[in-house]
């Protein structure tokens, strides 16, 4: 029976896409450590590979405990399907490449992650991908950007790493949709337990597993979510989707699978041909982390709004870029798309600027000195120095990566301990 | 699902086309299928005659499932009535709302804008291949599906 309506965000955490094990009804998800599965007959093999019965053929194209991932994160969503990859970029790489024709273009939020920035705006350019970055508080500059023949998406973060900016997706997604384009929506840092982007008109909702979904900084991976009401038709801009497909003897995706289409082409083409699936024991890694998503996001936010308070008024802190802090300019905006909350990652700046920053972060005992978010323990970074370091002073500045900024991801731990080791840090600067 | 003769309209004798595999799919789980195609009358599709329409089928028909184009679906499901079939089914980006409420108002059962083969296999546990969220929530462990 199909019942996930019934069922509340804390039980989808822990039961979506688990079922007990056909094969042993073993009640956790197996790892199901394979490359290849065998094929009942020659005919029941043709079909599998002609996309015209269900199966799994190779790990590549899919793995049941991946499968479960997926349903996981589709179901926190809201979404109609997803596709597990290998990591965060892989998922934008893959979601691009179903909308994306050489020569193409696509406008994305210039508050973007400093590796989504350099992703697009450098990497993706050996593909033929242009990317168009612009300030998406600017309205008439994201239509004009929009209005451009050759763009096929408008990519933004619900809550911009490491800013603390938060977009306006209902705004964007009714511009992306007067332009015939979906709006991608990179849900990492807010997590589903904080906001579900497709509630306000995304089209598509973009993951890195790693972080707040997997939650523990043990396990690499990605996810595409398909709310699978875009309609591809609409226009001639996603032929993927609706021209024939050679390599499948002129099948169309979105005829055939209708609201399933990108989830479907995502795993027979992109896969397939890109070929970046993520492993079963982290997807495992990742079914795990999601059941006590709710509990730890709850506990991550109190946390973080401790943190912030604390630095707000601390001498030695010349600013605290935390949406969840009353006053802050993005307040408005979390009240509205996350719940009031405002996640676990913000940034701070540090009278002194960039040496006085290098102290601090140097004197943690407690923080880990590392480029990751969303784990259990708390991390801090200057991001000028290493994450956002391949972008220009300018690029870094509109990311909120200056050279004074300090990010943290605030962890798990005794609130008061973590505290104790940020004054204990400031002492050396 | 409780039908068990399916009348597929618009069912194709090409092997790759949807119909043809949905046809493929659905015999394979156990549903008797009957083409109706009238350009393709008198042939045989995967070992059933094809009819040139609903009218002409020799049997009773619990669903008539349509692959033809949302207009095309209106006298269809008019015709679906008339051989008092139990339900309708449009296939994926098929929508006829009109042709919907009259049915329903027959006392047939209406789905519009889905694929059988793909509810058959969400509900059974087979999609999980392609990510699909199938809504199933359970503690129990499902049969394997052959």
């Amino acid at each position: 029976m199909s019942n996930d309506g019934l069922y509340g965000f804390e039980t989808l955490a822990i039961h979506a896409g688990s079922t007990p094990d056909p094969a042993t009804g073993a009640r956790s998800t197996p790892i199901y450590q394979t490359t290849s599965y065998v094929f009942d007959d020659t005919d029941a093999a043709a079909s599998l590979f002609n996309l015209q019965t269900y199966g799994y053929i190779y790990s590549r194209l899919g793995n049941p405990t991946v499968a479960v991932l997926e349903e996981r994160v589709a179901a926190l969503e809201g979404g109609r399907g997803a596709i597990a990859t290998s990591s965060g970029h892989a998922a934008q790489q893959l979601a691009l490449f179903t909308l994306m024709e050489p020569g193409d273009s696509f406008v994305a939020s210039n508050k973007l992650y400093g590796g989504s920035v350099t992703q697009f705006t450098r990497t993706f350019k050996k593909f033929g991908w242009e990317c168009d970055m612009v300030d998406t508080e600017d309205l008439a500059k994201v239509r004009a950007a929009l209005d451009k023949p050759t763009c096929k998406a408008l990519f933004c973060e619900s809550l911009a790493n490491p800013g603390g900016v938060i977009s306006d997706i209902e705004t964007l997604a009714g511009l992306a949709h007067d332009a015939g384009v979906p709006l991608i929506v990179d849900n990492t840092m807010a997590s589903p337990a904080l906001c579900r982007p497709f509630e306000f008109g995304a089209d598509i909702v973009i993951h890195s597993t790693t972080k707040f979904i997997s939650g523990h900084g043990n396990a690499m991976g990605g996810m595409i979510v398909d709310s699978g009401k875009f309609n591809w038709a609409q226009n001639e801009k996603f032929p993927s989707l609706t021209k024939p497909e050679a390599a499948y003897h002129g099948l169309v995706f979105f005829e055939t699978f209708g609201d399933l289409a990108l989830t479907v082409h995502g795993h027979a083409v992109g896969l397939r041909d890109l070929g970046p699936a993520m492993a079963p024991m982290n997807a495992f890694l990742a079914i795990t982390g999601a059941e006590t998503l709710p509990l730890r996001m709850q506990r991550h936010c109190e946390n973080a709004e401790t943190i912030a308070n604390y630095l707000q008024n601390h001498p030695k802190v010349a600013w605290v870029s935390y949406a969840g802090l009353e006053g802050n300019k993005y307040h408005p905006l979390a009240e509205k798309y996350l719940s009031g909350k405002a996640g676990s990652v913000f940034t701070f700046g540090v009278k002194g600027g960039y040496e006085a920053g290098m102290k601090l972060v140097e004197a943690c005992e407690l923080f880990s000195h590392l480029a990751n978010i969303g784990d259990t323990r708390s991390l801090i970074l200057h991001p000028a120095s290493t994450t956002h370091r391949q972008l220009t002073a300018e690029q870094a500045e509109a990311a909120g990566a200056g050279a004074d900024v300090i990010r943290v991801s605030i962890g798990l731990e005794t609130a008061a301990d973590l505290v104790r080791d940020l004054e204990q840090a400031f002492e050396a600067v | 699902m409780d039908s068990h003769v399916v009348a597929m309209v618009g069912a194709s004798p090409n092997w790759n086309r949807p119909s043809f595999f949905v046809m493929k799919y659905l015999q394979a789980k156990g549903f008797r299928v009957l083409p109706i195609n009238p350009a393709a009358e008198g042939q045989e599709i995967l070992g059933e005659n094809v009819f040139a329409s609903l009218e002409q089928l020799p049997c009773k028909v619990d669903l008539v499932d349509i692959f033809r184009n949302s207009e095309a679906a209106g006298p269809i499901t008019d015709q679906a009535i008339k051989i008092n079939a139990k339900a309708v089914w449009m296939q994926l980006t098929v929508r006829n709302d009109a042709a919907a409420a009259r049915a329903e108002k027959a006392g047939l059962k209406v789905v519009m804008n889905r694929c059988p083969k793909i509810e058959f296999a969400r509900l059974n546990g087979e999609i999980g291949w392609s990510g699909v969220n199938s809504g199933v929530i359970s503690s129990k462990r499902r049969k394997i599906s052959s």
